[in-house]
Order: C-alpha cells, then sequence, then structure tokens
C-alpha cells in the first residue's frame, strides 16, 4: 500500500511580522537615517516578507557610539553575576518563543520547521544558557590572569543559520563583559529583530546589543570602524581574507570562521546504514548550507558500491518542499544568487567528467530549490572537489588504504571539518589525529554542543567559538 | 549486500561458517540507529493519512492473548472482537490473526472460522524456550495439528547467547519442517539479546533458518519492541531480500498501545524498506490494548469527538 503523508504546516500564524523593521540602536527601533530599506524575502515563495532598514555610516556611527557608551556606563563593571541573570533571561524567553522564532527562521532562510525546531533553537537556547554560566565564572576560564572584557564587538554573520550565528557571537561576548554591533546577514535579518525585541522584554540595558541590518557595505563599514575592538565574522572565505587585510595593522582583535570542504570517510568496516545516515546528514542537512558540510565523501572503494547503493535508495526518501511542512527534509535554497552559484558548480562537475545522480523529485514551481545530488567518479582535480559548493551536492571519491584517505582530506585548503565512519575504536583515534580540520566527528556527523569548540584550520578560518575556548575570543 | 543466493545457501554448512557470516556482517551503530528512529518518529501523520494509517494498522493487528488466567470464554470473547472490532460499523477491517497458547488453539480455530482471520499458536515451550528439543517439536506439532496456520516459535537464546549459532540454527530448520504448511515466526526477544549487533545476527539466522517472519519479543521481558530494534530488522529483511528476493515479515511485539506508536511503525516501514512491506502478510503487531485505541482514534477522524472507553469493547 502507497503510506502518503498528508501536508502537515506549522501554521505561520504564530508569528507576526511587521510590514517593515528598523535598527535596533541604543535599546529601541529607529529608522536608517537616510531612509534606504531593503527588502527581504520567503525563498520558498518568493513572496516579500518585510522591509529592512539598511545602515549607513551614521548609523553605524551611532550603533557604534551606544555599545561604546553602554560597555563603559552600563555593562563592563555589573558584576558577573548579574550578565549572568541577564543570559539567563534572554534564553528563557528565546525557549518561550521558541516556536514563533522557528517558524520565523523556517520563512525568512528556506530550512525545514524539523531543523528549525528540534535543531536551531534549542541550540540557541543552550548556548545562552551555557555562556549565562560563564558570566560570573570567568577567573576560572583564562586562569593566571585577569579575565577583561575587550570592549565593543563588531559581528557580522551569515545567513545559514541566522539566529544560532547570533547566539554563538552574542551569548560569549556579553557573558565576557562586552557589548555588541551585530550585522545579520541581508537575506535573513528577521529573527535577529525578534531578537532585538527579547533584549527589550528582558530589559537589557539599552546599547548591549545594537544590531544595524544591511548588505556587504553595512557589514564593511562595521568591521572598520574605528570605535570597535574586537571583530568576528562568520562566513565566506573570500570576505573573511578582505576583513583580515582590513583589520590589519589595527589594534582590533580578529577571529573568522570561514568555508569548508569537510572530508567524511566511510572504511569497509564502517556501520554501513548508519554511515549512509550520517553522509544524508552530513550534505543535505539545512540543503547543505553548512560550513563543516560533509561535501567530500571518501569512501573506500571495496564498499563503494555498496554504501552508494545504499545512499541512493536511503536520497530516495528525502523530502523536499515546503519548509513549514513538518515531514519536510530538505527546504528551500535561501537566495536566487546561492541557486545560482550551486548551479554552476554542478555543470561544472558534469562539464569535468563526474556522473550526476539524484533520486527523481518534484520541486515547486515558485521559490529557490534544488533537489539533492551526488556526483560520482570525482576525481582530486574537479572543481567540485575543490571549491565549496554550500548547496545539497555531494562529491564522492575512493579511496585504497588509510593513508591515502587522509592523504586526499588534508588536500584541500580548506580545514574546518572531518568525519571518520569504522567500527575499530583505534582507527579512529589515530585517523583523527592526522587530519587537519578543527572538529572530527567519528560515527556521526554535523553535532553541535555549545560545550565544544568549533572552528578551522588553514583558509577555514582562526579562533574558536563554543566552549571555554570561546569565551577566551571576547576575553583580554 | 552483496552476496548471492548460492553464497548464502552454504553458509551453515557448519558452526564455523555460520559464525563467520554472522560477525561479518556491517556492524549497527547504537547511537546512530536510535538518532534515525527517533528522527522518524517526528514524521506528522494527520488527516487522511492518519485515517489510513489506523485501518491498515487494524488488519495487522494479531490480537493476543497470552495469559496463564486465558479461559475458552475469554479466547472466545477475544476472537469475537477480532471479527468485527467494532461492532456498530462495518467499515471497520477485521484483525490479522489472533494469537494464543497451543491449548487454545482449537477454541480459536472455531471461533474465528470462515472470517480469514489466521490462527497464530506461541510454541517451544513460549516464553522461555528452556525445553529439551523433542518437546518443542511436540508442541508446534501439537499446535499445527489442532489448527494454528501460524506459529510464533522463541529463538534459542541459551544456544545464541552462548554462541552455538548452529544449534540455534538447527532448531529453527527443526520447527519449520514441523510446521509443515503453517507460516513461522521466529521470536528473538530482542530484550535478552541486548545489542543492535545481536539483533541483526538473530534476524539473519532466523531467516537463514527458513523463517517467514521475525518478530521481536514475547511480551514477557522488557524491553519489548522499540522502533530501533524495529528499524534494524527491517533493515535486515531489506538486505535478505536484496541477496535472496525472499520477502520475510517483520512483527514488533509488545508495548505497543497507542495509535502514535503504531502510526510511527508504519512511518519506519514505509521509509525504511518502503510499501512493499505495509501489507498484513508482512508487517503485524503483536498487541493486545493497541486495538482499542485505534478504535477510539478512528471514530473520532469519522465524527470529529472523542468517545469515552465504554465505547468500544473490552476484549
Amino acid at each position: 500500500m502507497r503510506f502518503e503523508y498528508a501536508p502537515a504546516p506549522e501554521s505561520p500564524s504564530i508569528v507576526d511580522i511587521r510590514s517593515s523593521y528598523g535598527l535596533f540602536v541604543n535599546g529601541e527601533f529607529t529608522d536608517a537615517k537616510d531612509g534606504e530599506l531593503f527588502k527581504t524575502i520567503n525563498p520558498a515563495s518568493e513572496d516579500v516578507l518585510a522591509e529592512v532598514a539598511a545602515a549607513g555610516p551614521s548609523d553605524v556611527d551611532s550603533a557604534v557610539a551606544a555599545a561604546r557608551d553602554a560597555y563603559e556606563n552600563r555593562w563592563r563593571d555589573l558584576p558577573g553575576r548579574e550578565r549572568g541573570k541577564y543570559l539567563y533571561r534572554l534564553a528563557r524567553l528565546i525557549q518561550e518563543r521558541s516556536r514563533e522564532l522557528a517558524v520565523l527562521e523556517s520563512i525568512d532562510n528556506g530550512k525545514p520547521i524539523r531543523e528549525s525546531r528540534d535543531v536551531d533553537l534549542p541550540l540557541v537556547a543552550a548556548h545562552f544558557f551555557y555562556y549565562a554560566g560563564w558570566a560570573d565564572k570567568l577567573r576560572y576560564a583564562v586562569p593566571g590572569r585577569e579575565a577583561r572584557p575587550l570592549g565593543v564587538a563588531a559581528q557580522v554573520i551569515p545567513w545559514n543559520f541566522p539566529l544560532l550565528m547570533l547566539a554563538w557571537k552574542i551569548a560569549p561576548a556579553l557573558a565576557a563583559g562586552n557589548t555588541v554591533v551585530l550585522k545579520p546577514a541581508e537575506t535573513t535579518p528577521l529573527t535577529a529583530l525578534h531578537f532585538a525585541e527579547i533584549c527589550q522584554q528582558a530589559d537589557l540595558p539599552p546599547g548591549v546589543v545594537n544590531i544595524v541590518t544591511g548588505a556587504g557595505e553595512t557589514g564593511r563599514l562595521l568591521v572598520e570602524h574605528p570605535g570597535v575592538d574586537k571583530v568576528a565574522f562568520t562566513g565566506s572565505t573570500e570576505v573573511g581574507r578582505s576583513i583580515a587585510q582590513s583589520v590589519s595593522g589595527t589594534r582590533k582583535r580578529l577571529t573568522l570562521e570561514l568555508g569548508g570542504k569537510a572530508a567524511n570517510i566511510v572504511f569497509d568496516d564502517a556501520p554501513v546504514d548508519q554511515a549512509v545516515e550520517g553522509i544524508v546528514n552530513g550534505i543535505f542537512f539545512n540543503q547543505g548550507h553548512v560550513c563543516c558540510a560533509g561535501s567530500r565523501l571518501l569512501v573506500q572503494e571495496s564498499v563503494a558500491d555498496e554504501v552508494l547503493d545504499t545512499l541512493k535508495r536511503r536520497m530516495a526518501t528525502l523530502r523536499v518542499g515546503d519548509p513549514l511542512d513538518k515531514n519536510t527534509d530538505v527546504g528551500a535554497i535561501n537566495s536566487a544568487a546561492q541557486l545560482a552559484r550551486i548551479r554552476e558548480l554542478s555543470e561544472a562537475g558534469t562539464a569535468e567528467g563526474a556522473q550526476r545522480w539524484s533520486a527523481p523529485c518534484e520541486l515547486p514551481e515558485r521559490g529557490f530549490w534544488f533537489v539533492p545530488t551526488i556526483f560520482t567518479g570525482v576525481s582530486q582535480a574537479h572543481r567540485i572537489a575543490r571549491e565549496e559548493i554550500f548547496g545539497p551536492v555531494l562529491s564522492v571519491l575512493t579511496f585504497r588504504t588509510p593513508a591515502e584517505a587522509v592523504e586526499k582530506a588534508n588536500n584541500t585548503p580548506y580545514g574546518l571539518s572531518a568525519g571518520v565512519w569504522t567500527e575499530k575504536g583505534s582507527r579512529i583515534l589515530a585517523i583523527a589525529d592526522k587530519l587537519r580540520a578543527g572538529v572530527v566527528w567519528a560515527n556521526t556527523f554535523n553535532k553541535f554542543d555549545p560545550t565544544a569548540p568549533f572552528g578551522g584550520y588553514k583558509e577555514s578560518g582562526y579562533g574558536r567559538e563554543g566552549g571555554r575556548q570561546g569565551l577566551e575570543a571576547y576575553l583580554a | 549486500m552483496t552476496r548471492t543466493v548460492a553464497d548464502l545457501s552454504d553458509v551453515a554448512r557448519s558452526a564455523a561458517t555460520l559464525r563467520t557470516f554472522l560477525h561479518g556482517l556491517p556492524g549497527v551503530d547504537q547511537v546512530g540507529a536510535e538518532a534515525r528512529a527517533g528522527a522518524l518518529a517526528t514524521r506528522s501523520i494527520k488527516t487522511t493519512a492518519k485515517a489510513r494509517g489506523i485501518d491498515l494498522a487494524i488488519r495487522m493487528i494479531d490480537l493476543t492473548a497470552l495469559e496463564g488466567a486465558d479461559t475458552p470464554g475469554k479466547v472466545r470473547a477475544m476472537c469475537a472482537q477480532a471479527r468485527s472490532p467494532a461492532p456498530s460499523d462495518p467499515s471497520c477491517p477485521s484483525v490479522a490473526a489472533v494469537c494464543i497458547y497451543p491449548s487454545m488453539v482449537r477454541t480459536a480455530a472455531d471461533a474465528v472460522a470462515g472470517s480469514g482471520i489466521h490462527v497464530a499458536s506461541v510454541a517451544t515451550a513460549f516464553p522461555s524456550g528452556q525445553a529439551p528439543p523433542a518437546v518443542k517439536l511436540a508442541d508446534t506439532r501439537a499446535a499445527v495439528a489442532d489448527g494454528a496456520d501460524e506459529i510464533d516459535m522463541v529463538l534459542n537464546r541459551g544456544a545464541f547467547l552462548s554462541g552455538r549459532y548452529l544449534d540455534a540454527y538447527e532448531e529453527i530448520l527443526a520447527v519449520k519442517e514441523a510446521c509443515g504448511a503453517a507460516h513461522l515466526k521466529v521470536i528473538l526477544e530482542t530484550g535478552e539479546l541486548a545489542t543492535y549487533d545481536n539483533v541483526r545476527r538473530a534476524s539473519w539466522l532466523a531467516m537463514l533458518a527458513g523463517a517467514d517472519f521475525i518478530k521481536t519479543s514475547t511480551g514477557k521481558v522488557s524491553p519489548a519492541a522499540t522502533l530501533p530494534v524495529t528499524l534494524v530488522m527491517l533493515e535486515a529483511v531489506r538486505d535478505f531480500r536484496a541477496a535472496t528476493g525472499q520477502v520475510i515479515g517483520v512483527k514488533p511485539a509488545g508495548g505497543i498501545r497507542t495509535t502514535k506508536d503504531a502510526l510511527r511503525y508504519l512511518v519506519l516501514v514505509n521509509e525504511t524498506v518502503g510499501e512493499d512491506w505495509l501489507d498484513p502478510d508482512r508487517f503485524r503487531f503483536g498487541a493486545s490494548t493497541l486495538l482499542n485505541d485505534l478504535l477510539l482514534q478512528r471514530n473520532k477522524l469519522a465524527t470529529g469527538r472523542y468517545s469515552g472507553p465504554d465505547y468500544v469493547t473490552l476484549d
């Protein structure tokens, strides 16, 4: 019997999306001084959701000034336990409003509600809870030296996990006694603006958190602003490189979390069904819009056929479509520009001689969609094995020996994450030791926790977020 | 699995070859298997899908009475419910089978005669299986002779856990022969096997020996059926079909009490082995109280209102 699942949409009426949003500066929403606006759309329907203020130079000035004032007069000298109370309050409010925020995240970003509900929002709250606990224990975070905040942090975050990246940035900064000016991505500003409402609801002192929306130019103004002491950026390696250039020679501290081309290594003794789940979760989670996505599958040649057969069968059960349907596994691509890039690289894969496969799948007519795709017969020289695609596209390579697996895994300019699948514990340790990647997952993939430091080697950036190490990035 | 049928007919040639085969199966990562089952359990089955799922689940039930206190009267009452679960609603399907002890087979066979409902008898010294081989075979033959067309035997866990795989295998072969035309379900008693690696090996051992169904539990040991255990067994039957072309059924039993539980199992079947298994000949629920919850939910979908427990029959 065919068992079709009836549509099970989460109701969008739980969230009240305003027709326009201002900047959040000094505890209040204000319009941009020159009145400029941009539109944010729902990538699953291309409908305009709201108009958002685009911050110009004078807006960035006032946001940084507000953050400076709050730092010096309202936040830096507050006892740690008092800062902790505010962070706990933010965490609890996020939990209380998690359904609303999850729906909003799915609407603005295109990610399935199952992920925003079960992954993003629980992690967002967990990050605030975790760093709330650190706020009055900073001297244990950096033993042997005085734990002093840096000042005003300029934070620029990407569109793939809008609210989660906000939490990764804001929670440790505030716990350490810094104040922040955060710029959410142009295509996904809405959850950050609703977080601003939560700051008001929590009676957070004005100016401690400021949110300036806008495109790349606003981000450039912010990180180059002479009034900031710390720059934290998550996004593409290209932009990260230019930020590193602009910050060099200044007193600003910098952390960068950039791109990746992670190897997911499957050995011949791996638990096949779970490894295939891990491959699927590694590359199709969040439509592959994940910097640490397992976008290169390295599978031992002796089990390659079996693993690929199982993978294809599994991919045929992926449900692509309406992000708000609770049964959707893969949602919409975040923007037309990103879709164009995924298409371009996929076409390059075909042109370079790799074999393309995707399961039969009906895509909605409106919106931005890309069917989950794998390329087999990929070699190290192909663009799809070297460049970050940032979409639901997996490149499959094979290897013969553990040494070859390590060599291929490390043969990339990136070094953010990697996965190892084997039933043999000693092999996990031996391989993980040799992989030049900031995170190595063993028999799992794309698992995050606020207590675990996250960050990259080489062109994947520097500095760590999460855990005690994440706090150090915000302490002098 | 990439093995061929010819390989498989040979794996039970000796204790050593059978052991090598079973230990050569890919391992099961406990965390990953439980995460996958947990993720599928979040599927949201509503409206028309729920209605179809409920009717399918009813048709898949082995309505079960396995108590020392069972009497002919009790078994006849259960058989009446099996025939028409909702007496006032002719659109409600009947269940797949009734499942009873061997001593009740004749009573049950008479009570369901002509209805198409199968008579399943537990056998082989259910639930422990700790009886001499001759007794187990006699138990099986008696149940078949009295009219059982399905036999639910228990795996010899003593043999399996001590590594005597061939003993366990040969016992199933012998019971299969004693079954004649009756279908054989092999109860693995996964709560006693403890690891998913053992569940996968026991599934293959039973299938190689000729089981028509593999079943999770007797219901007398906790934990009984769970979603991850059933997932591992479904993967085994999927791989067995890929290797041999033969389709083996799966029956989770014990602890499945609510409509929500049942729908989660159907989702698991749908997304692991596909629609071929969404059929009472290939998937069954061993349950006694599940039926009434399915009926309550069925009624709710039809009328928009919940009726009280007095609106479904007691047994």
